[in-house]
This record gives C-alpha cells, sequence and structure tokens, in this order.
C-alpha cells in the first residue's frame, strides 16, 4: 500500500458537551508542533450536551489546509452518529471507534479499529469516576497518536499548554494517552497508508482563534470602552477582552484605563458605545447577525451623528436564528448598507486570524478618522477555530484620533467652529469632546436634520449640503482603509475575488484548476469595501472575474455590479453556503460551472494563430501550470512564517 | 474671580461660578406654550445656576419625544445627545465613562421610558449609573398627536383614541423595584419643588430618578385627567416639605420649618437634604416603607409628590470599575497602547 505521509484529513465524532475539545486541540496542536501545515475546525451544534459534533482536521504538506470535504480517518465516539460516521469515510480510509459502541461495521473497504476507551480509564484508578468520560477522550488521540506517528513529546506540550502547567491534570491525561497508545501498539496491525512525518513549515509561527486575537488587536489600538451581548460566536471576543486587558493594560497604581460593560441587550450594547465614541473613548461592541439586526438603529445614529465606533461581526448563518453555530459570510450588504435612509458604512473584511489582530487595532484609528461606524466582518471559522499565524507584530503607526479640537486649538480659533463643516475639504468634519471647558466647545448631537453649527435644521439645501458631505467622506476613506492582498500570477487569464476566510480553499482550488484543467488564475482578497483603486485595476485587467463567497446570493457581486456597472459582465458570481468553512471543491466546481472557455483575449489571440493547439503544446502548457502551481503553494506557505 | 462671590443667599447676578442665569440658558422652547416641560426647564436653569455648577462640567441626554426636545432649551453650554427613543440610558452609561467627574442629566418621557424604553430605564436603574433621570410623564404621546402612553390611566377618554383599556406603568414604582438608589415624583405646577427635588437629585451620587407629572395642554388636559393641572393640583399629596442645602452655604431656610417630624439626608457631595415629614414617620430610606405608601396612594388616587426613597450607600456604575483618576478621554497613546515587549509576550502565549 501506497504511504500517504502529511497529507489526509481526520473527522472525530463525539457528543457535544463530552469534553472532547481537549482532546482534538491536542491532536491539532501537536501536529503543528511537529512542524507540518494543519487546520482543526470544530463543527458543532447549537445545543450544551448531547447532540452529535465532529471535530475536522486537515494535515498538508503544501500547506493546503481548508476543509476537506471527504474523511480519511475518522474517530466514532458517538453511538447517535456512528452509523453516519462509518459511512463517511473515504474508501481506502481508517476508521477508529469506541469499543463499548456494539454496531456492525459494514464495510470492506476501509480498515477498522476498535479501542477500548472505558476500559481503559476503568483500569486506571488515578482517574475520579467524574472525569472518566472526559479523559477517555484522551485514549482515542493516544490510540490515534500511535497509528499515524504523533510525537508524544509534542502532546505533552500541547497539554501543558492546555492546561496551563497544572501538573495534575496533565498527568492524568497525558497518562490515560500513553495507556491508548500502548494499547494500540500491543493489539492493532497499521493496515492504513496514513503516516505524519515531522517538517519544518510551522517554525516561527504561532497558533490562535481570530476573536482572541481581534482582543488582543483592540487592547493594542488602545480600546477604552466595550459593551456587548453574549452570542455565538462573537461571546468569546469580549470575554477574550477580559483575559487580555487586565494583563496588558496593568498600572502601578493598580487602577484601570478601561471598562468593558455587559449589556442587557445589543441595542443597549451598541447605545453605550455609541455613548462612549461620542465622548471621546475607543469605543467597540462584538456580535453576530441577530444582534447586528438589533443594532441598526443605533448604526444609523452613528452614521448621521458621526460617531466613531468599532462593530465586531463575527457572522454566523442567518436568516433570523439561522443556524447559530455554522459559519456564513451572509452580513456583507447588511453593514454595507446598515440603516435606513440613504447609508453607507466601511466594512472591513479579515481573512486570517493575524488579521482580526491587525484589524483590533486599525479599526480604531480608521473610525475617529473617519468618525463613523466602522463594522468588522469576521466570522465562526475565525473567529473560533484555532489557526496558524504569523505572530502579532506590534502596531506600526502610531494611533490615529483623528480632527479633535482642544480648549487650545478653541482659543486659536476664537471659538469659531462648525461641527459638522467641511473645512478641509475631505467631508470629515472637526470635533470638540466632553470634558473641554472652552465655553464655545459643546455642540448638540442628534439624530435629526442639522446643520454645519449641529443645530436643528429641516432646510432642503442644509440636509442636501450635509448628505453630499457624507457621500464625499466615504469617498475619502478609501485613503485610510486596507489594501487588498494580490496573489500575483502573470499567467492568469482570469482573476479571482474573495474576503475573509475563504482563501485557504480559493488557494486550493487555484491549484486544481491550473493543474487539471489549465486554467490560470489571479487571486485578490478584498480586505474593505468601499473599494480602493487596486480592486479597479484587477477588475480591468480580466474579462472574467470570479467572485466567490460563502452566501446564497452572491452579496460582494452584488456590490461590486453596482460600483462598476460598466464592467458588470465581467463578473461571475461563484456563492455557496451551507454552514461548512469553505472547500477547495465548492469553490472549484463553482468556478467551473460558470467559467467561459473563450474569453475576449483568447479569442484574439486564436485568431491571430493557428486554429488548432498541437497536442504537444498543450501538454508542455499543462507541465508548467504544474511548476508554477507548486511554487506558489510553496510561497504561499512560506509567506506565513515571520 | 472668587473675590467678588457674593454672600450664599444674597440676590446677585453672578454665581459662585462666575456665571449669570444667561449662560445656564437654552434655545427658546419650540413646544406648546403652557406645556409643563418648559416649566421644568426653567426649574432645570435656576438649580444648575443656583448650585454653581459649570455648564461644561455636565453631559445632558435625551431620547425622543417631546420631552426629548427639551435639553435644546437649558444648558446650551453642555454637550448633548439628543439619541433614540427609549435608549437615552445607554448613550449615558456609556458616554458618562469618558469622564466621570462629569455630571449628567437625562430627559426623557412617559412614552419614550415606560414603553418602548422600558428596559434601558430598568437596566439604568439597577446599574446606578450616576446621573439624574428626568422623566417628563403626561401620560400621551404629543409629536404623534395624542396616544395613549404606557402612564396613561385606565378608562381616560381620549378624542380620537377612545377609552384607554390598559393599567398604567408607575414609573416611581418600577424605578424602585428596579433598585434605583433616589426616587422621587413631583409635579410641573410646583415648581418650587421640582427645583428643590432636582438640586437634591443632582447632588445624588447615582441615579436620581424623578417622576415629573407634566400635563400635556393639548392633548391631556382635561380636569378628570390624572395627568393633568387640574386633576394634579386637587390630589397632590406631598409627602414632606424639602429644603435643599448647599454644601458650602450656612444652612439657612426658604422659609421658617413647620412643626412635624425632621430628617436630614446627607448627600455625598457634603450637601444636606432636609424633609419635612407630613405623614408620621415616613422614612425615605426606607425602601419597604416607599413601596407601601406607593401601593397606599395608588389605591387612593393620590399623587404622592416628594422624595420617595434615598440610598447613598449603593456604589455608582463607575465607582465599581475602579477607574484611574484622570477622565478616560484625555488619556492619550502611552496611556493605552501596552509597550512593544508586550507583543512577544502575547505571542508567547499562542502555543
Amino acid at each position: 500500500m501506497n504511504k500517504k505521509v502529511n497529507d489526509f484529513s481526520i473527522t472525530v465524532g463525539t457528543k457535544n458537551g463530552s469534553g472532547s475539545s481537549t482532546a482534538n486541540n491536542t491532536i491539532l496542536r501537536s501536529i503543528f508542533k511537529m512542524g507540518i501545515p494543519v487546520s482543526g475546525k470544530n463543527l458543532f451544534p447549537s445545543n450544551i450536551q448531547g447532540l452529535p459534533t465532529w471535530y475536522t482536521i486537515r494535515v498538508n504538506k503544501d500547506g493546503f489546509i481548508a476543509r476537506q470535504e471527504t474523511n480519511d480517518i475518522v474517530i466514532a465516539m458517538n453511538p447517535d452518529s456512528f452509523a453516519r460516521d462509518l459511512a463517511s469515510v473515504s474508501p481506502g480510509g481508517a476508521f477508529f471507534h469506541a469499543d463499548d459502541i456494539k454496531q456492525d461495521i459494514t464495510r470492506a473497504d476501509i480498515t477498522a479499529y476498535p479501542m477500548p476507551i472505558k476500559a481503559t480509564v476503568r483500569n486506571d484508578p488515578n482517574i475520579p469516576n467524574d472525569y472518566r468520560d472526559l479523559v477517555g477522550n484522551m485514549v482515542y488521540v493516544g490510540v490515534l497518536a500511535q497509528m499515524i506517528g504523533i510525537d508524544l513529546d509534542k502532546i505533552l506540550a500541547a497539554l501543558t499548554f492546555h492546561f496551563k502547567g497544572k501538573q495534575k491534570p496533565i498527568d492524568m491525561n497525558f497518562n490515560a494517552l500513553k495507556a491508548g497508545a500502548e494499547w494500540a501498539k500491543e493489539n492493532l496491525e497499521k493496515k492504513d497508508p496514513f503516516h505524519l512525518e515531522t517538517m519544518d513549515k510551522t517554525d516561527g509561527l504561532i497558533m490562535a482563534d481570530g476573536n482572541t486575537a481581534a482582543a488582543i488587536g483592540s487592547v493594542f489600538g488602545g480600546i477604552q470602552f466595550a459593551a456587548w451581548y453574549p452570542i455565538t460566536p462573537a461571546s468569546s471576543l469580549a470575554e477574550s477582552l477580559n483575559d487580555y486587558l487586565p494583563m496588558l493594560r496593568k498600572r502601578e497604581d493598580g487602577k484601570h484605563t478601561y471598562a468593558v460593560v455587559q449589556a442587557e441587550d445589543e441595542l443597549a450594547a451598541l447605545g453605550m458605545t455609541v455613548g462612549a465614541g461620542w465622548a471621546g473613548l475607543r469605543s467597540m461592541t462584538s456580535t453576530s447577525g441577530p444582534g447586528l439586526s438589533l443594532m441598526t438603529e443605533f448604526a444609523g445614529l452613528a452614521y448621521y451623528a458621526e460617531v466613531p465606533v468599532v462593530i465586531w461581526d463575527v457572522q454566523r448563518i442567518g436568516p433570523s436564528t439561522g443556524l447559530p453555530t455554522r459559519t456564513s459570510q451572509g452580513d456583507l450588504t447588511f453593514t454595507h448598507f446598515i440603516g435606513h435612509g440613504d447609508s453607507h458604512s466601511i466594512t472591513l473584511l479579515p481573512g486570517d486570524v493575524y488579521e482580526c489582530f491587525e484589524f483590533g487595532w486599525k479599526s480604531f484609528d480608521i473610525a475617529e478618522r473617519l468618525q463613523t461606524p466602522v463594522f468588522v466582518l469576521s466570522d465562526l471559522d475565525i473567529g473560533m477555530n484555532q489557526w496558524m499565524s504569523k505572530p502579532f507584530q506590534y502596531p506600526d503607526t502610531p494611533m490615529d484620533r483623528g480632527k479633535v479640537l482642544t480648549e487650545k486649538d478653541l482659543e486659536e480659533l476664537k471659538g469659531n467652529w462648525g461641527r459638522y463643516l467641511d473645512k478641509d475639504g475631505d467631508g470629515i468634519p472637526y470635533r470638540t469632546l466632553p470634558g473641554n471647558k472652552h465655553p464655545m466647545s459643546a455642540y448638540f448631537t442628534r439624530g435629526t436634520g442639522h446643520d454645519e453649527n449641529a443645530r436643528y435644521s429641516e432646510d432642503a439645501e442644509v440636509y442636501l449640503k450635509n448628505m453630499e458631505r457624507l457621500k464625499k467622506k466615504f469617498q475619502t476613506a478609501k485613503k485610510y482603509l486596507p489594501k487588498p492582498i494580490l496573489h500575483k500570477n502573470s499567467k492568469a487569464t482570469v482573476g479571482i475575488l474573495s474576503y475573509g476566510s475563504t482563501e485557504n480553499a480559493i488557494f486550493e482550488a487555484q491549484h486544481q484548476l491550473a493543474n487539471e484543467h489549465g486554467i490560470q488564475s489571479e487571486f485578490m482578497r478584498v480586505r474593505a469595501v468601499p473599494f480602493t483603486d487596486e480592486v479597479t485595476r484587477l477588475i480591468e485587467k480580466y474579462d472574467q472575474v470570479f467572485v466567490v463567497e460563502m452566501n446564497r446570493d452572491g452579496q460582494m457581486y452584488q456590490i461590486l455590479l453596482t460600483e462598476y456597472p460598466q464592467f458588470a459582465a465581467k463578473f461571475k458570481s461563484v456563492a455557496y453556503q451551507d454552514g461548512l468553512p469553505a472547500s477547495a471543491k465548492w469553490v472549484r466546481e463553482g468556478i467551473l460551472a460558470k467559467y467561459e472557455k473563450q474569453t475576449k483575449a483568447a479569442v484574439k489571440k486564436t485568431a491571430s494563430k493557428t486554429k488548432a493547439v498541437s497536442k504537444s503544446k498543450k501538454e508542455a502548457a499543462k507541465k508548467s501550470t504544474r511548476k508554477t502551481a507548486a511554487v506558489k503553494s510553496k510561497t504561499s506557505a512560506k509567506s506565513k512564517k515571520k | 474671580m472668587s473675590q467678588a462671590l457674593p454672600m450664599a443667599g444674597a440676590p446677585a447676578n453672578t454665581n459662585k461660578a462666575g456665571l449669570t442665569k444667561n449662560d445656564y440658558r437654552g434655545n427658546p422652547t419650540t413646544l406648546c406654550q403652557g406645556c409643563g416641560h418648559n416649566s421644568i426647564s426653567n426649574q432645570i436653569v435656576a438649580a444648575l445656576f443656583e448650585m454653581d455648577i459649570v455648564p461644561e462640567d455636565v453631559m445632558k441626554f435625551s431620547g425622543i419625544g417631546c420631552s426629548s426636545k427639551s435639553p435644546t432649551y437649558f444648558l446650551n453650554r453642555t454637550f448633548g445627545f439628543n439619541s433614540l427613543h427609549g435608549r437615552m440610558p445607554s448613550i449615558a452609561t456609556g458616554a458618562l465613562f469618558a469622564d466621570i467627574k462629569m455630571k449628567g442629566i437625562g430627559v426623557s418621557g412617559d412614552g419614550d421610558s415606560a414603553s418602548i424604553g422600558m428596559g434601558q430605564f430598568k437596566h439604568v436603574m439597577r446599574r446606578n449609573v450616576n446621573m439624574l433621570y428626568i422623566v417628563e410623564n403626561n401620560g400621551v404621546y404629543g409629536l404623534t398627536k395624542g396616544q395613549f402612553s404606557a402612564t396613561a390611566e385606565k378608562g381616560l377618554h381620549l378624542k380620537k383614541q377612545g377609552e384607554n383599556p390598559y393599567m398604567p406603568v408607575d414609573i416611581c414604582m418600577e424605578a424602585l423595584v428596579s433598585n434605583a438608589s433616589f426616587v422621587a415624583r413631583s409635579f410641573a405646577g410646583n415648581p418650587k419643588q421640582v427645583k428643590e427635588l432636582l438640586k437634591a437629585a443632582i447632588s445624588h451620587e447615582g441615579i436620581a430618578v424623578l417622576d415629573i407629572i407634566s400635563p400635556c395642554v393639548t392633548f391631556n388636559n382635561q380636569e378628570n385627567a390624572f395627568h393633568s393641572y387640574a386633576w394634579g393640583k386637587d390630589h397632590e399629596e406631598p409627602l414632606h416639605e424639602i429644603s435643599y442645602i448647599a454644601p458650602r452655604n450656612e444652612i439657612i431656610l426658604e422659609r421658617e420649618m413647620e412643626e412635624g417630624e425632621i430628617r436630614e439626608v446627607a448627600m455625598h457631595d457634603g450637601s444636606t437634604v432636609i424633609l419635612k415629614n407630613l405623614e408620621k414617620g415616613y422614612d425615605p430610606t426606607n425602601r419597604f416603607e416607599a413601596l407601601r405608601v406607593m401601593e397606599e396612594a395608588q389605591r387612593n388616587n393620590w399623587l404622592v409628590t416628594g422624595l420617595l426613597y434615598i440610598n447613598t450607600a449603593k456604589p455608582t456604575l463607575t465607582s465599581i470599575y475602579n477607574l484611574v483618576d484622570t477622565p478616560l478621554n484625555s488619556l492619550t497613546e502611552t496611556d493605552l497602547r501596552p509597550e512593544r515587549s508586550a507583543i512577544d509576550k502575547v505571542n508567547a502565549l499562542m502555543f
């Protein structure tokens, strides 16, 4: 049998609430520490205890770590999902199952390994009764480690990290794990092809989830106020603020430079955030779709009254309550147009854990510079799963607090200023902050119509002028927003536009499209709306631009159509969502379904040359494609390193 | 300037802050003539002037409705935020973190607080946000032309609406059961009491709810209506006379105290509120008693006015956050961005 080294997927099926996350994270982290590119995704139900849940790990030496739709190795710990788990194993795959599940193995095309989970924990007198189920999960980690070659030292490192160095739980878990490994060594015969071998591809990388990264980024951005209301998958973002603020903003006098308030609902959460932002604090909230629906009225107020706030939306699937624990990119048009009346908001689009950190601090600069709400659209996949990442880097620019007038400024202006006056011609006015003691500093903020001096006005001219200025401000915004990331390909004949967490799936799909279908593509990942000029240039360059996103209706595609009506015919929407993280398969199939072979450029070329391309030429083209793809995948893995 | 200050109690054009009453005024009102809200705005101007509070040391807030328009009509030199319907409490909660030395004055109405904003109303109480929360209560929606509000009494007849079939919400009762630390009621037609209660409420550290029955002259001023001038005047049952004594002044009573039990309540800023009880033994620090009196009033159709409840021992929201002495909104990058070495520390924690 051919060995398959560092290129397979593992899926673990357990019961929700059985404590398997420690076990699964241990597998993920130890493979990461072996230097092998890896990803782990928790596919869990909206439930505290009892429903089936899965954890899927992708190991890939070339750095393709998007979710794979096939399961090479399946570990079945849950009787309720046993039949389904068994059916999900790819032909030639391996099936590890708890031997107390008395169900038939009905397949001959796979290798089945029984595991004595219960017997192993029962035999260990050091494991208290209450802990048996929890620690039992470590037995499957041990069996798997033995059978595919996970380094036990790395496992110990992962456990030590997980239990923050506490010896008792480390020992208890590691002993159960070793017992599983030893049992497997003596009782199981390796019949499947899957092996792990140490590499050096994760050197210098860290592993983190996006919500933690966003919180840490916000701390480095000088966050002063956060108000939030619990919602999956955003809760851990605000909770992480509470974890990291005391450590990173510790002062000698023991006093705090920040406040985090758990509000009574999302309306109040954004209300408090807007109040704080208005009064001059770096202020943010974090939520997900249903919470954002409740925040809509305040978002409109913040837009019109020009209050800087940062709003993280860790997206989950809607509409309505939807699938609360499944990932999505379904809120883009929502944040873009949020609010009644004419409004346009700034949306930042982090694509990975690192960018959650980076936009964590940058978003405050952008919000205060533009005096407007800034939405950051993460998603459940980035937010809650552990990702490999380049280490967080200290902010490379000083804080931008925007246009704020102090007492001294007002003295020089002799109090002659207007809150909504476009003095600089960029659409961004000046503001003063409560606490400014100059007698001319105060102004009255309102969601009703107002003139340049913030006075109530229903005058048609005044209204028009103000709305035009706001529109201008939205154009000015482009200057301050993160540029897109372009993954260049000089041979490309088509463009791909995407955003957010689909990047890994697209890298892999590009590779497959080039190798298997001869389609060379250039990929740009957009990181903000409104679009910057780089996006325009990519669209101009290609006749076909595939817009890849995880939603039903192609929301980025819709915005592109509106922004670039002259290029409407170029855009091909590759939109799909079923709640699972993006896979190369759906990206590839989606692009192939819309791909038009005869691009204009190709038509020109074929017209100038002979009609038929010789077979040998075609072969040569294919070969060179493969080479570039291999090089590309290497660089993409490398670029993640420091 | 302080040398030229007039003696306490002496008539003068300027107060101890060196400001005239004009420095506390707002724009001309656009509410109806005779609206109780205007009288309240005037008392806010008078109270702050007499308390020597600098307008720049205050933030004012409101929601949406007739009442919420009124912050435009006082304190022009004060930062103000006219927010969303029923959402004034959250805006104030966030804003007051920016500078905990500043006073918050919120103006809301019965529609704003007792209906759409009931949730925020209750939560701002339980958080004990350090602000004065005025409800200008008239039992109707004025701006939308006379619909019943949630504080309108059952059986009230209004021209277009017919008869109100629902039980009313009692602002003070709701505040009290939500653990508000200062609950008082007054009547716009009794400006002296309004002013004294305003002063006491502003001196209170924590949430101070002041429910002011403020008749709507246009939509709800029938003689038999609970929120009318005529009804209010006839049914007002003052719990006690109140005199507010500023902290720096000698205690000078505006008029001689009548006989009866006297109770002094010390405020956090050093000032004192003296309550002269009309009902024998009424103790405004006793929450149980306050609830009893309100229940009794409800059964007898009395409009109980005065300071119903006060608790000066409850910590305010911002005080439990142990914030730095400098106002948060004047901190700079040095205070807010962790030092460079912190990034390595963080990365080391990321496995």
